[in-house]
């Protein structure tokens, strides 16, 4: 690989398993960490903001990484300014982050305030990174549908990544235990918005009825008795050229023949 | 057309003349009345009027008249009463996604959250990026409408759009701005706004009311309920769209427009993707093969050639033609594609309730009584291995027209 010499550092964050409810590495950072690894080998930076004492954490160090920074932060504090005065210093060329949390707000702002804190262009929903040529890098964006569009950007960028972004390597037991977490004290900055906001469990979403606005009888039967959608078109008794036409021709139309 | 009831002179005419050969047909039947022997008679011929299936119905709501015929009136398009805001007190600005130069469900309901929060002062403003093809803003529930449409904001181009959305709320001061939260191009934009007003936004949010407003946060376990902020990124279905009002769609223009700075992103444009590897619950456009298919090298061939994703029924999994990956159906994959190509699937309840979402499905079929058919929107009945070659042949022709035409 030609990135050998990027300086990668990948953000990481503590996650829930989505059924249980157990600390883990969150599915999204850990394929920020995955591409990081593809791009950087071993000289690829893990950051963390949080407590440094999480056994969750180790998980990454088991995809092959010797150690992790830990910006020491007491829970329900504001990591962003932390965050960006360790990345101004730390002459990092790429900037990885999963698109949003597991746990807490989850609200996906966190690379968008580095961006803007660093005043750094942002890559959405990074899916690849194609080459890196004088300081430019040719990066695919991930669209839905399993769609990609190229971009070029100029170093140094943050990206996130979402699931569209290689899957992450297992973690292996042993190297996650003899990885080292590296402490730092930083200044803390109070996260107001708990002050107000509350977190409560989340309620499941009522289903959106069909409200009927009709005025008469006659409207009223009409809608409790028509059919959601009539019969479509059945072509018997045709050539299979006729009928493909008919299919090709229903292709163009819809715009999914390329 | 008007709705007035007009007077037919010639036909009160004949109806007075009884030895008019259209004397009969002129009379109004009755529906009932008082027989020789003092009963009522009733003809239930002249009630009612015909279903939507065909079956005779009767309204017996009194809005119906029997024997009416003559004077059936032709409904015409219902208008709906006209929502006019002379002197805004309030704005309250939405971002549409416009996917495909329309307005989406998730946008208008975005326009119904967006009036519920205007109420009869305030005055909502769709801002627009780029062409639209969209002809129904009225009906959506847009007071005054902000298109821009220049150079700078065509295609993806975030950064630009961002630097608009700041004059705008230089300009206006909006009260909120409501944005959709979705990977269709809502969600990016909104969080880049945010970033750059330095708002707070809320996030999937799902209800928003009396100044509070409730989103998911995390992975979706828990709920946030906060006072409303300015910029909320609302998730799709929370509010009921806009449906018993027009809106006068007031063009309003942005004053002192200044684009600065090159843009830092280059878009290099749309790259072309293996269908074979999209994830098959998100593919676009899906050929999917059961029973009915003889020759899986065709259909393979046919999948290559037509650029779709490839998925299958249960039976040719379980019969070894196909993955198991490549299940399509209640116990396989739930896809959304936009179109869904089936060749010899007769339609098994699972295997419709997988293909449930999909907009377009054809299919392909010897027997034109199955249920696929009848939940299809083109079906083609026939041999399907005569068809897969009829259709690769016909791809190819129009492909290889379409580099001729190109050179």
């Amino acid at each position: 690989m030609p990135h050998n010499l990027l300086n990668v550092i990948t953000l990481v964050s503590v996650g829930a398993h989505p059924v249980t409810g157990r600390a883990r590495r969150a599915e999204q950072d850990a394929r920020a960490v995955e591409l990081g690894l593809r791009l950087a080998g071993k000289e690829l930076q893990l950051l963390h903001a949080g407590d440094p004492q999480v056994e969750a954490l180790r998980a990454y160090l088991g995809m092959g990484l010797a150690e992790m920074t830990v910006l020491q932060q007491p829970p329900r504090a504001d990591v962003v300014p932390a965050l960006g005065d360790y990345l101004r210093d730390a002459g990092a060329q790429l900037v990885l982050t999963g698109s949003q949390a597991e746990v807490g707000e989850g609200s996906g702002m966190l690379p968008y305030l580095l961006a803007e804190q660093l005043d750094w262009p942002l890559v959405v929903g990074l899916a690849e990174v194609e080459s890196v040529t004088e300081g430019v890098a040719q990066v695919l964006q991930a669209l839905p549908r399993g769609q990609r569009r190229r971009l070029q950007v100029r170093l140094p960028f943050v990206a996130s990544v979402d699931n569209a972004a290689p899957e992450a390597r297992q973690s292996a037991f042993g190297p996650a235990r003899r990885g080292q977490l590296r402490p730092q004290d930083v200044a803390v900055v109070e996260d107001m918005l708990l002050e107000e906001a509350r977190l409560q469990p989340a309620r499941p979403r009522p289903k959106r009825l069909k409200v009927i606005k009709a005025k008469t009888g006659a409207e009223r039967m009409k809608a409790a008795t028509a059919k959601a959608s009539a019969g479509g078109q059945v072509l018997t008794d045709m050539t299979p050229e006729q009928g493909a036409e008919a299919i090709v021709t229903l292709l163009r139309d819809e715009k999914v023949l390329r | 057309m008007t709705d007035s009831l007009r007077r037919d002179p010639r036909s009160e005419w004949i109806a007075r003349n009884r030895l008019h050969p259209l004397h009969a047909s002129m009379q109004p039947l009755e529906a009932s009345w008082v027989g020789p022997s003092g009963l009522i008679r009733k003809n239930p011929h002249v009630l009612g009027f015909a279903g939507p299936n065909g079956l005779k119905r009767i309204d017996r709501s009194g809005a119906q008249q029997g024997g009416s015929r003559q004077r059936a009136r032709v409904d015409a398009a219902v208008q709906l009463p006209l929502h006019i805001i002379e002197q805004p007190a309030f704005h309250i600005v939405v971002v549409p996604d416009m996917v495909g130069g329309r307005l989406s469900s998730h946008d208008k309901d975005l326009f119904g959250l967006a009036n519920t929060l205007a109420g009869s002062e305030g005055a909502v403003v769709a801002v627009v990026f780029g062409e639209h093809k969209e002809s129904a803003f009225d009906t959506a529930g847009i007071d005054r409408l902000l298109h821009i449409s220049s150079e700078a904001v065509a295609g993806y181009s975030p950064e630009q759009r961002v630097m608009m959305l700041r004059a705008v709320d230089a300009q206006l001061a909006p009260r909120h701005w409501l944005i959709p939260d979705s990977r269709t191009g809502g969600g990016e934009l909104g969080r880049r706004l945010a970033a750059k007003l330095g708002e707070r936004p809320a996030t999937r949010v799902w209800q928003m009311a009396d100044g509070q407003c409730i989103g998911r946060a995390g992975a979706g376990q828990q709920d946030l309920a906060r006072t409303a902020p300015r910029l909320v990124l609302a998730a799709a279905e929370c509010a009921d769209p806009v449906g018993d009002t027009r809106h006068e769609v007031r063009a309003i223009e942005l004053e002192d427009v200044l684009v600065h700075g090159a843009a830092r992103l280059d878009n290099r444009g749309a790259v072309a993707v293996d269908p074979a590897l999209t994830p098959m619950a998100e593919a676009e456009f899906i050929l999917s093969g059961g029973n009915g298919v003889r020759d899986w090298d065709l259909f393979h061939q046919a999948a290559r050639e037509l650029g779709a994703t490839e998925g299958a029924s249960r039976v040719a999994v379980d019969d070894g033609f196909m993955p198991r990956d490549r299940q399509v159906g209640a116990t396989g994959t739930w896809v959304t594609a936009r179109v869904y190509l089936a060749v010899g699937i007769s339609g098994a309840v699972q295997h419709l309730q997988g293909i449930a979402t999909c907009d377009k499905v054809v299919a392909i079929n010897q027997d034109a009584g199955c249920d696929m058919v009848k939940r299809a929107d083109l079906a083609v009945i026939g041999d399907s291995t005569a068809i897969l070659q009829a259709l690769i042949d016909r791809v190819d022709a129009l492909r290889q027209g379409g580099i001729r035409d190109a050179a």
